[in-house]
């Protein structure tokens, strides 16, 4: 970071002036957290006994074999809740506590932030409210009976294209009349400064565990490390703790239905500088600034904006940023099922595909890790509809 | 001085100011719209630029936004309509905008095209003063005010901070949250008008949730120099899509409405 809020020139606070002293607010008490041993030692005794870290980096013998490199997963797909979402919310959810915070929203795509926010707010005694397109709610039923479960109260969002970009919109408004007593609990390493910062730091337990597993293992440093970015928050956490090291780091976005079909939802890939949801860095948008509608098989990577930090590493060329299709995703899903009984979530399914697309650019003893962020239970039903794993 | 100073030193009583959606539901009728406002008696015009997401917005501002740029309402269209109105009168006019529509277009050019056309000041909804040197130091060659708003949840210190910038005059937001009709009008929304008031001289005017003469009359007597209303204004809109005269004729007499019940020597 280069001044306050920076990644370069991305990033920054484009929020309207009632939310600012809610943003200067945070922002201290989280300086102030940063810094305390007790606050990370209740973090790290949440994240061992409730969450269940550290995740397993699993070598796959049988995806090796048929992919020619040695893959390892990292399991966050094991994080309590099915995700790697919750390592941010449990972060999120102490600090809201330590503030004095009296009730937690929250957006959601996939549903697997919304299901991180209800746990912890089950967990740790705070109301939760979840603000969620129609669109996604349909697509992902099973989370939304889950976080009604753990006593969440779920919101649907009817307006503009109700997927995330609504729901984050929504969850602001609510911020703005509500900012006194209510935390904002974002769930991607997006928004204002300091959230891509705070995000990012909870998130880089993925890629400090895997470092560190990896050697142990293998007694050296990966070749590559693969993520799916929607938001960016898996793919900035695993990536954090490489980035000094030389070590190839590819982010994989969502192509839809293919990037000249104009249905998908490659921010960096194809987007450009804009300011969105309180942050500059790559949009999907027109001539004219106006966002665009995107598209994903996967809701959790249905989103025009993504993170500022990965703004920045894509302009500084130290993350590869691609793009994958539906299809593929979908025979990605398929694949990893089949050859070794582990059902990725489609978002994490993109990280896969891109392996599958591009085996030619690694050698059978490369070490190639990737990040898989969720399992995918929650994706068996809209997928089982498609027709498609018979 | 400028048209907005001109305008706020000259009148006794607090100013109205009225927004509307530039471009709402269309480029002639918006024209209309704003001829009816300054008919009624409007010091200020107020125009939104069209946003995809308008987070600051509530529903009411957020549909008129959706109906403006189904009509393809570019930051263009918007500059053809201030042209227009300024070969009919010299209200001041002050646009209402988020920042990508400006970034999108250079900031440069979006305040020269503004000034070209006869736009007085620009507020930017999601531009905090933390973030606006460069913004603030293009509107000042080009002679635009930079508009900012000051909310119940400002700190004296970034007050001070924000009346130092500012020009034109402090754009109060009366309630916490978006934009959209409310009841009342709360105590605290008063005290963020005397909180205000010790830190600068510059002219306050007060919007968000403002919708009768009863509550214009209250900031009258509270001491605003400004009373803004918009929604209200758009649901009137709303309300009339299909007959534009009728539009025009209950929008003059809003507005006339409201100008009287500002008048001071009357107030209650």
């Amino acid at each position: 970071m280069t001044k306050k809020g920076r990644y370069g020139k991305y990033g920054g606070q484009y929020v309207s002036e009632t939310l600012m002293s809610a943003l200067i607010e945070l922002e201290s008490a989280y300086t102030n957290v940063s810094t305390d041993p007790q606050f990370a030692s209740d973090l790290t005794a949440l994240q061992a006994e409730y969450a269940g870290r550290e995740t397993p980096l699993t070598f796959c013998p049988n995806a090796s074999g048929k992919l020619g490199c040695k893959i390892y997963l990292k399991r966050e797909d094991l994080v309590h809740g099915g995700s790697h979402k919750l390592n941010n919310t449990l972060g999120q959810a102490l600090l809201a506590k330590r503030m004095g915070k009296k009730r937690l929203i929250a957006e959601t795509g996939a549903g697997q932030h919304g299901v991180a926010t209800a746990i912890v707010g089950a967990a740790l005694g705070i109301p939760v409210e979840v603000y969620m397109g129609e669109v996604d709610m349909r697509r992902q039923a099973l989370n939304v009976f889950r976080m009604e479960l753990m006593g969440a109260k779920v919101i649907p969002v009817r307006c503009g294209t109700r997927t995330l970009k609504d729901a984050i919109n929504e969850a602001l408004r609510d911020w703005v009349a509500n900012v006194r007593d209510t935390y904002y609990l974002i769930g991607s390493v997006v928004g204002p400064h300091p959230y891509p910062l705070m995000v990012r730091n909870f998130q880089s337990v993925i890629g400090r565990e895997a470092r560190e597993q990896v050697i142990r293992k293998e007694r050296r440093l990966p070749d590559a490390v693969v993520a799916c970015v929607g938001g960016g928050s898996n793919a900035i956490g695993i990536f954090y703790p490489f980035l000094s090291d030389d070590v190839e780091l590819i982010g994989v976005e969502a192509g839809g239905k293919g990037i000249n079909t104009g249905k998908h939802s490659a921010t960096l890939c194809a987007g450009d500088a804009g300011v969105l949801h309180g942050t500059l860095s790559y949009l999907l948008q027109d001539e004219q600034g106006q966002v665009l509608p995107t598209h994903s098989i996967s809701a959790g990577l249905d989103y025009p904006g993504v993170g500022p930090e990965h703004a920045m590493l894509k302009d500084n060329r130290r993350v590869t940023y691609a793009a994958v299709n539906d299809p593929e995703v979908l025979d990605a899903f398929r694949f990893l099922s089949r050859t070794e009984g582990i059902i990725p979530a489609l978002e994490s399914a993109h990280a896969v595909a891109y392996v599958m697309q591009n085996t030619e650019r690694f050698d059978k003893d490369d070490i190639v890790i990737i990040n898989l962020s969720g399992r995918g239970d929650k994706d068996v039903a809209e997928v089982a509809a498609m027709k498609v794993c018979a | 001085m400028g048209r907005i100073e001109e305008v706020l030193t000259g009148s006794k009583s607090p100013v109205f100011i009225g927004f509307t959606v530039a471009g709402d539901p269309d480029k002639t009728t918006c024209v209309r719209i704003a001829r009816a406002l300054i008919a009624g008696g409007t010091d200020i015009l107020e125009l939104g630029v069209p946003f995809s997401d308008p987070v600051a917005d509530g529903p009411t501002i957020q549909k008129a936004d959706e109906r403006a740029l189904g009509a393809k309402t570019t930051p263009a269209t918007v500059f053809a309509i201030v042209r227009e109105i300024r070969t009919e009168s010299d209200v001041p006019i002050v646009l209402l905008t988020y920042y990508n529509i400006v970034y999108r277009r250079g900031i440069e050019r979006f305040y020269r095209e503004a000034h070209d056309a006869g736009v007085d000041g620009i507020l930017i909804a999601d531009m905090p003063v933390e973030e606006s040197d460069e913004v603030c130091n293009i509107a000042s060659r080009r002679d635009i005010a930079p508009i900012f708003l000051i909310s119940q949840t400002t700190s004296d210190k970034r007050i001070k901070k924000i009346a130092a910038k500012a020009r034109g005059y402090l754009y109060l937001v009366a309630v916490l949250g978006v934009t959209g009709v409310r009841d009342e009008v709360s105590g605290r929304a008063i005290d963020l008008l005397n909180r205000v008031r010790r830190h600068t001289s510059l002219p306050l005017a007060i919007g968000f949730g403002i919708s009768t003469p009863e509550q214009a009359q209250i900031w009258a007597r509270a001491g605003a120099d400004g009373v803004i209303v918009g929604s209200a204004i758009v649901e009137i809109v709303e309300r009339n899509l299909k007959d534009p005269d009728a539009m025009e004729r209950e929008l003059k007499e809003y507005v006339t409405d409201m100008k009287k019940a500002l008048i001071r020597d009357h107030l209650p």
